[in-house]
């Protein structure tokens, strides 16, 4: 690690105009992805501004038919939330099977999304269920917000504040672990929300979280597993690693396609 | 038995401070002024050192020294060697290719160092580092060893032509030739033994301190063999004298092998302490241990086994390339060919073997012994072969096996070993019961109805522990002796210290030697205490691998409790006044034969130095007493293990539902820990079945470098396994024990593959088996089925 200085702001004001004020400096949420790369030597920013102290950027709150959580919320807070269960089980559930325990108490849904890891879970449950960011400076719809590899639309000194998430009338999270990262290798969101329905997947496009209109379509006419039987994607545009070949992954994705359909039922 | 004694599952003493966080390891020791050491290590798989230019870095702040291979070598450090000669079949020597500490005119592998930074902190180390600008030539290089030998391949070192290190043999080549030209049925594998990273759970670490007023040198150091590492310093490297050089191994968390060799590192922070006249200290973080740990198996092999009409094996042959690094590692020659080779024969009386092995340098870290070592590659030619050859002949699995299983003992295989003790049918039958083999038919259309392959797969495997008789292995060109050493410090208490030349590093030493005192001298295990691990304390001793501690390492300990109860007998003798002939030893206590006379164990330690019964000039006070032990032969563990799985046809994903392990460890001395050990064992066989891999791509950078791509095994990748035991015991050494330190590893990989395939009805299938290869394997089964 290169030496540092950490900041402690209280608002999201002051948190921001450090942001803009000093000379290479980054946001600090669960730092499960930011410290690792810093003591790696990989990143080394000469300022972090550390956003466990900011208020109100934690919590979760349903208000109508919207759940908002806050940026700085864990996951683990979300996994065992008796509001987030009530409402959108799969958010819940999804939260849950990221990585292991020490990282879900540690690693924020702010954090997740700003960092748009092309395996990560948060991605696809945000496109998945239409959620938007909010931000301290505007309010950015998921289908605008990720951009690519850990690329987003977020501006250098703009702060993930809160996420959004309408309530839907089924959705479910189907995750094909990366056995040792336990990251998604691919995973699969589906969602209904009267006559909307996404299918997102997550870690096996090359450009990062995607939606499959071709399963979307066929879903609209039925939505139940069979309606996807004989569809895929193809492998084109798949990503592919020791882990994972383009062509494995496509064929992932139909079949937690519709694992995730009958599981939203 | 008493209740502490052989045969009791008593917990493990040494759990408390390891579990409380109270065990002391070698980064837990920091001296007075200590500074710490920063690696430069190449980026480059192959790569000339054109100019190392250190002055930017040696004026960064904190810096002590910026040292390289020129100082290195300036100061006559030797190089590490490979201390076990193998001869090639053309009668030439192995190609050992020099190895200095620090990479001087060439980088041979990525993490190859290069220079290293003292300084007063890590990260001023670090920083520093940054500075140090080497003038790299690129030159190309090999990662795969199937391709070393290829004309046109990059020669990594001058010293060996097309980069083969020996090509060795092993068998009758004529007599194999002949089984198979009447063969009635022959059944052929190609197959790799994939690459694996130890990852023991405390990375290596180092801490070198100079005595200017002694002229004397300490290094603390996460090693299985502190002997063996202060001798091959002291002789080979020329670090210091033996008697000048002190090793010190604390607790250690882990080393499945890793830490037998003798790494650059520890030889770079003792020079380097010298030179700056203060300790120096390094530990390996974990992207680090993955560069320059020494990697296991990495075998590509071609194997045939030959049948006649009952099923009866006639013949073995097998070729294997074994890729060995970029240098030659410390035992590392002998893994491929005397620990491989030599258990070609399996459970199995196969008239003709023959085998040959041809070792290969390539631009990786170098390979050496991992839990196992050899022996897993072995059983996996042979359990495989097997197994397959009962699917084409339409024999049931179970029953090939039993046709062709070793029956009479001692038995000499065509492959050196001669086992001496052995029951192969009694652990197949008693595994086939607790796994209820018959059901199995229901079980796997139980798991059809919904929509999982199940399969089956059997290991009966052996293993040669206990290494080893020093003739036996003088014979075959190992440059040491493979006894083991003991020291009984009986104290006037009572109480006893037992010295040994083994070190544990998760085998429980502490618990089961006690017992073995326990049981012996009748008393409590508490008033035992298991010395190891420091070259000033304890007695030149060879270490701990190979499954060695009970066998070797045990039998030291009970020859110098036998010296221990002579001499405690003529103690007592003076103290009852009675012949030494009468007097015996049971349960603690000395008693007149016929009489109710007696002392107990306690008098008599405490009138051993005291001294007053008898005259110090017949009888010489004290109780102590030393031992070395050399074994008659190998000890042969061996079982039946059998693994259920269940796959997922779309995924490919595979399950392991259920586990039989039945082994023969002939006499176990503490029912708990060896299960234990057979549990780990399990687990580290499953990990290269299913989930470890090391990738190198074909720049021979690694892949796999981070536990991020590489994956180990978790406990939700086991079944609850169930483990039973059979017991021959080994005549080979005092109490019958055989080992048990690897056999989990060397059963599992060969059962879980056995099972896989048998559930996907496709023997195309690599290690390791992860849901991709296994989809794979399916979409071309499937490809193959619709072209026919
Ligand atoms: C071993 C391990 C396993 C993991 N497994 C998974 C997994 O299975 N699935 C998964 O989805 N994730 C996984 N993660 C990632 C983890 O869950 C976190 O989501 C991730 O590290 C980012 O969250 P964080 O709070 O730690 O962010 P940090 O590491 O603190 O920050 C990440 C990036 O986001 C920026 N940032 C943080 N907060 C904000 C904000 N409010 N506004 C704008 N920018 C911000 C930071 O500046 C930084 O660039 C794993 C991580 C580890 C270490």
């Amino acid at each position: 690690m290169y030496a540092f200085t950490q900041h402690r702001p209280a608002t999201v004001r002051q948190a921001a105009s450090l942001l803009a004020k000093q000379e290479e400096a980054k946001l600090l949420a669960g730092g499960h992805t930011l410290i690792p790369t810093m003591k790696l030597r990989l990143a080394g920013p000469k300022h972090l501004v550390d956003l466990s102290k900011v208020e109100g950027l934690s919590g979760i709150e349903m208000k109508g038919r919207s759940l908002t959580i806050g940026a700085m919320t864990t996951h683990v807070e979300v996994q065992t939330s008796p509001v987030v269960r009530e409402n959108i089980p799969a958010l819940a559930e999804l939260a849950g099977k990221i990585g292991d325990p020490a990282v879900r108490h540690r690693g924020t849904i702010g954090g997740s999304l700003a960092n748009n890891d092309p395996n990560a879970d948060y991605p696809a449950a945000a496109l998945g269920l239409g959620a938007t960011i909010i931000t301290n400076k505007r309010r950015i719809p998921a289908d605008e917000f990720f951009k690519g590899l850990f690329e987003t639309a977020l501006e250098p000194d703009e702060i993930v504040t809160k996420v959004q998430f309408p309530k839907v009338n089924k959705a479910a999270y189907v995750k094909f672990p990366n056995p040792a990262s336990r990251y998604a290798l691919v995973g699969v969101f589906v969602s209904k929300r009267s006559s909307e329905i996404r299918v997102v997947v997550t870690g096996a496009g090359a450009n990062g979280v995607f939606r499959v209109t071709a399963f979307e379509e066929a879903l609209k006419k039925r939505f139940g597993a069979k309606s996807l039987e004989g569809l895929t994607v193809p492998a084109d545009g798949m990503a592919s690693d020791i882990h994972g070949s383009a062509e494995y992954r496509a064929h992932l994705i139909g079949v937690l396609a519709r694992r995730a359909v009958a599981a939203a039922g | 038995m008493n209740a502490t004694g052989i045969g009791a599952a008593v917990r493990r003493k040494e759990d408390q401070r390891f579990v409380t966080g109270k065990g002391h390891y070698t980064d837990d020791v920091n001296r007075p002024g200590q500074c710490h050491a920063y690696f430069l290590r190449s980026p480059h798989a192959h790569a000339r050192i054109k100019r190392i230019e250190t002055k930017a870095a040696a004026a960064m702040p904190g810096v002590l020294a910026v040292l390289t291979g020129v100082e290195l070598a300036a100061d006559k450090i030797g190089n590490l060697i490979c201390g076990w000669m193998i001869t090639s079949k053309d009668g030439s020597q192995m190609k050992m290719a020099a190895h200095p500490a620090i990479a001087h005119g060439k980088a041979n592998y990525v993490g190859d160092p290069v220079a290293v930074v003292v300084a007063e902190t890590l990260a001023q180390a670090k920083d520093a580092a940054e500075k140090v600008n080497v003038d790299y030539e690129l030159l190309p290089a090999l990662a795969d060893p199937a391709k070393a030998q290829s004309e046109g391949a990059p020669q990594i070192h001058e010293i060996a032509a097309r980069n083969t290190i020996y090509q060795w043999h092993l068998g009758e080549a004529k007599a194999v030739e002949v089984a198979f030209n009447s063969a009635k049925h022959v059944t052929k594998l190609d197959f790799i033994n994939n690459r694996l990273v130890p990852n023991a759970i405390e990375p290596r670490a180092a801490i070198g301190e100079y005595d200017s007023g002694s002229e004397s040198l300490t290094l603390w150091n996460t090693t299985q063999n502190p002997h063996v590492a202060r001798l091959v310093m002291s002789a080979f490297v020329g670090l210091a004298p033996e008697h000048k050089l002190r090793v010190i191994a604390p607790d250690v968390g882990g080393g499945f092998g890793s830490k037998i060799f003798i790494y650059p590192e520890e030889v770079v922070c003792l020079w380097a302490a010298r030179k700056v006249g203060r300790p120096v200290k390094w530990v390996a973080e974990r992207s680090e241990a993955f560069l320059t740990d020494a990697h296991g198996r990495d075998h590509v092999t071609h194997a045939e086994m030959a049948f006649d009409a009952e099923g009866k094996a006639t013949a073995l042959r097998v070729k294997t390339i074994a890729n060995l690094g970029a240098y030659m590692s410390t035992f590392s020659s002998s893994v491929p060919t005397y620990l491989y080779g030599t258990l070609l024969s399996g459970q199995y009386e196969i008239p003709a073997i023959y085998c040959e092995v041809d070792a290969v340098y390539t631009n990786t870290v170098p390979v050496d012994a991992y839990r196992g070592a050899g022996r897993p590659e072995a059983t996996f030619v042979v359990e495989r072969l097997i197994e397959v050859g009962a699917r084409e002949m339409g024999i049931d699995p179970a029953d090939l096996r039993k046709k062709n299983f070793i029956k009479n003992f001692p038995h000499q295989t065509p492959v050196i070993m001669t086992y001496d003790a052995g029951d192969y049918h009694a652990s197949l039958k008693k595994a086939l019961e607790v796994a209820d083999y018959g059901g199995f038919g229901k079980r796997k259309r139980e798991s059809a109805r919904h929509d999982k392959l199940r399969g089956i797969g059997f290991s009966t495997y052996i293993e040669a522990c206990g290494i080893a008789p020093s003739q036996a292995v003088g014979s075959l060109g190992c440059g040491v002796g493979l006894w083991e050493s003991a020291e009984v410090r009986v104290n006037p208490t009572g109480t006893v210290e037992v010295l040994t030349g083994c070190h544990q590093h998760g085998q429980g030493h502490e618990t089961t030697f006690a017992q073995v005192v326990s049981e012996r001298l009748g008393i409590p295990l508490e008033n035992v205490s298991v010395l190891h691990g420091d070259t000033d304390k304890v007695q030149f001793g060879m270490g701990t691998y190979g499954s060695r501690s009970g066998a070797v390492g045990i039998s030291a300990i009970v020859k110098a409790l036998d010296k221990i109860e002579a001499k405690a007998k003529k103690v007592a003798a003076h103290m009852l006044e009675a012949a030494e002939g009468d007097i015996v030893f049971a349960d603690g206590k000395f008693t007149v034969a016929g009489t109710d006379k007696s002392s107990a164990w306690g008098e008599v330690a405490l009138n051993a130095y005291t001294a007053h019964k008898f005259a110090g000039q017949e009888l010489e006070p004290g109780l102590k007493e030393g031992a070395f032990y050399d074994p008659t032969n190998f000890t042969f563990p061996a079982g039946c293990h059998i693994c259920e799985v269940e796959v997922d046809p779309q995924t490919g994903e595979s399950e392991i539902v259920a586990w039989t392990a039945v082994d023969d460890f002939g006499t176990v001395i503490n029912p708990m820990i060896v299960e234990g050990q057979v549990h780990g064992g399990i687990a580290q066989g499953v990990g290269q079945a299913l989930l470890e891999g090391a990738v190198y791509d074909k720049d021979g950078q690694l892949v796999t470098g981070s536990l991020m791509d590489y994956c180990m095994p978790r406990a939700h990748d086991l079944p609850a396994l169930k483990v039973e035991m059979t017991r021959t015991p080994s005549p080979s050494n005092p109490l019958g024990i055989k080992g048990c330190g690897e056999a989990g590893a060397i059963a599992a990989p060969v059962a879980v593959i056995n099972a896989i395939t048998d559930a996907i009805g496709s023997e195309d299938l690599a290690m390791p088996a992860t849901a991709q290869a296994v989809w794979q394997a399916l979409q071309k089964a499937q490809d193959r089925r619709k072209a026919a």
